[in-house]
């Protein structure tokens, strides 16, 4: 039995009036790639933003049902959104650096989260430098931190992106399609990537291309007008879905 | 030659392909009479610059010469009829048509005005100086009664003193007070209600303040005369109840939608990726407002503090009223003073047209014109560049 990282119980989110999830429970389990698949507007990733209740910006969300991350209920009323987000780090699907430089990219979160104390010059080279070291950016920005982040290629800023969350040792990572901006090679190096983090982090992409998810993932989630609809294996899935409505999805009778 | 033939035999006339613009008149002349009423706005825009740069060009150029005691000296009444018709015209200066249709008893005025002008010239060491020149416009003269020299601006004396320094001390004095009140309080509300304040609440206050605009100049200027001074002297206890700081705060009023409105814009245009970015590492909204939205919208937030200063600059009605119109040069702003746009608004409307006085108000206003416009265009340019920076550092 593995450590389950997330597990959620009778998840139910309304935007307005309009339910967008219905009745979702699901275990998802600690240093795997987990993929949501399904049609668009199945609420792949509401889901998603569920986990680091980015959703609640928009002020007219409602939740019910209970989230557990490291068994707190991210639910509760105590739970400080600040923390939350440290420890649930998000990826979007446009790569969005934030204005500044490479460098302040990646200190970016310690800036915000750290003591004084730890914010010494010597510290955050070091972590920029694993940071970037991680996913595959030191040897081709360690001369150029200085460079704005949006002068990147689109590759290299999804890495970045990607590398700016390492410093805060997050548990999870939710990916919102994070490849559909980049070309082939792109998406491959991204791929790459996930698969060298596996292990250390709990990571959820959600994605459009199927393909992408049968390559790229352990598990996967189908989900289908808010619910979902199966949650295996990704090959047991895609080679014996066991609900028809996933083998019309899979086959692409449907979406 | 058969001309080809086409399937039921029509030809390519036939749905008018031909017919170039006339195939849609009226496209064509609403077209036009836009073209016309858009060349003609920028037209009549120059032509007024043109109008008073051409008024005050005569001071620009040191043609004007506005001595108490002219050089030429003046003639008895009698020798009226010794003088032939032109050296008469040209002694009353008067144009051709003005002389061909005055009689003889009006000459016999005007000769009469000219004498007793020339009989009440000041007994004034000063009274031949050309007051109109850039050294007594621009810098410190001891005038006959003062025991230092100093810079005044005093059109109606009997030595016409137009020192235009303490226009400009008063114009800027009323200006910095308004900014200092407006910015912080303008940017305040903007930043808030483009990045904290709840939709709701935004759909309310960001119409709102913008209303501010609309309110008509003189009454800001009645509430800073009638509310705003006897409150701020009662608080700040100074002396002069009318002052560049009460003139300020009212101005401030004027100037504070003008700058939350660019300024929120300008906030609400950077990508909500990068406020999303933020918030999904841990910022509070806060600090996402402040560390990164902020930053990345600086150029904006500036080109609204320009936009503000050219309003504050060129507003008139509110100084007229709330300043106390003393024209010193001092620099409290506790001080009653006396901005270029005020001294314009009371003054031309009792100068003599075309003479010096006229000419120096103009040229106080082609000053005002330049300010704005240098104003206006950096802030415009400066907004240009952020477009820029947004829009294609993506």
């Amino acid at each position: 039995m593995m450590d389950l990282s997330i597990t959620t119980r009778d998840l139910n989110l309304w935007y307005a009036k309009f339910q967008a999830l219905r009745q979702v429970s699901v275990e998802i389990k600690h240093g795997l790639i987990t993929s949501l698949i399904g049609p668009s507007g199945c609420g792949k990733t509401t889901l998603l933003r569920c986990f680091n209740r980015v959703n609640e910006r928009y002020g007219y969300v409602t939740t019910t049902g209970e989230i557990r991350i490291l068994g707190k209920n991210i639910y509760d009323p105590d739970v400080s959104l600040v923390e939350l987000r440290k420890s649930v780090g998000m990826v979007f699907q446009r790569p969005n650096p934030l204005p500044l430089s490479v460098y302040e990219n990646v200190v970016f979160g310690l800036r915000i989260h750290g003591e004084r104390h730890e914010l010494e010059r010597a510290r955050l080279d070091e972590a920029v430098e694993k940071a970037l070291s991680e996913v595959g950016l030191w040897d081709d920005l360690k001369d150029r931190l200085d460079t704005k982040a949006s002068t990147l290629q689109l590759e290299q800023q999804q890495k970045l992106c990607i590398a700016r969350l390492l410093p805060l040792k997050p548990e999870v990572i939710l990916l919102d399609e994070p490849c559909s901006a980049l070309d082939v090679d792109g998406t491959r190096a991204i791929e790459e990537l996930l698969f060298s983090l596996k292990g250390r982090y709990t990571m959820l992409i959600v994605t459009h291309n199927m393909a992408q998810a049968r390559r790229a993932s352990d598990e996967c989630l189908y989900m289908l007008l808010g619910e979902i609809v199966e949650h295996r294996r990704t090959e047991d899935l895609f080679l014996h879905p066991q609900d028809p409505r996933t083998a019309e999805y899979i086959e692409g009778r449907y979406g | 030659m058969a001309e080809p033939s086409h399937p039921g035999g029509r030809r390519p006339g036939w749905q008018a392909l031909d017919r170039g613009q006339r195939a849609r008149p009226w496209e064509w002349v609403a077209e036009q009479a836009i073209r016309v009423v858009s060349v003609t706005a920028i037209v009549l825009v120059f032509l007024i610059f043109v109008f008073v740069m051409r008024e005050a060009l005569p001071v620009l150029l040191g043609r004007v010469n506005s001595a108490a005691a002219q050089e030429r000296r003046a003639l008895p009444v009698e020798q009226m009829d010794r003088l032939d018709p032109e050296e008469l015209r040209q002694y009353l200066e008067l144009s051709r048509k003005e002389f061909a249709e005055m009689d003889r008893d009006t000459l016999r005025l005007l000769m009469e005005v000219k004498l007793e002008a020339a009989e009440e010239v000041p007994e004034d060491k000063d009274a031949p100086l050309n007051t109109a020149a850039w050294r007594y416009l621009l810098g410190p003269h001891q005038w006959t009664g003062y025991d230092r020299p100093a810079y005044i601006w005093q059109p109606v004396s009997s030595i016409h003193k137009y020192n235009i320094v303490p226009l400009i001390v008063g114009s800027l004095k009323t200006s910095v007070v308004a900014l200092l009140f407006a910015v912080p309080l303008a940017l305040a509300a903007a930043l808030y209600v483009s990045q904290l304040a709840p939709p709701r609440l935004k759909e309310w206050v960001k119409p709102g303040i913008e209303l501010l605009a609309g309110i008509p100049s003189v009454v800001l200027g009645f509430f800073g005369l009638v509310v705003l001074a006897t409150f701020l002297q009662q608080v700040c206890g100074y002396a002069s109840r009318l002052n560049a700081f009460v003139a300020g705060i009212a101005l401030g009023l004027a100037c504070i939608p003008v700058i939350f409105s660019i300024a929120e814009d300008a906030l609400t245009s950077v990508p909500r990726s990068f406020s999303e970015a933020a918030l999904a590492l841990g910022s509070s909204r806060w600090q996402a407002a402040w560390q990164v939205v902020l930053p990345a919208a600086v150029p904006g937030v500036f080109a609204a503090i320009v936009l503000g200063f050219g309003r504050a600059v060129g507003e008139t009605m509110v100084v007229l009223m709330a300043s106390g119109n003393a024209s010193l040069l001092t620099w409290s702003v506790f001080d009653s003073t006396r901005t270029m746009t005020a001294t314009i608004a009371a003054e031309l409307a009792e100068t003599v047209f075309g003479g010096h006085h006229y000419r120096i108000l103009f040229l106080l206003g082609a000053l005002l014109f330049a300010v704005t416009f240098l104003s206006n265009l950096l802030g415009e340019l400066v907004i240009q560049r952020l477009k820029r920076r947004l829009e294609g550092g993506r």
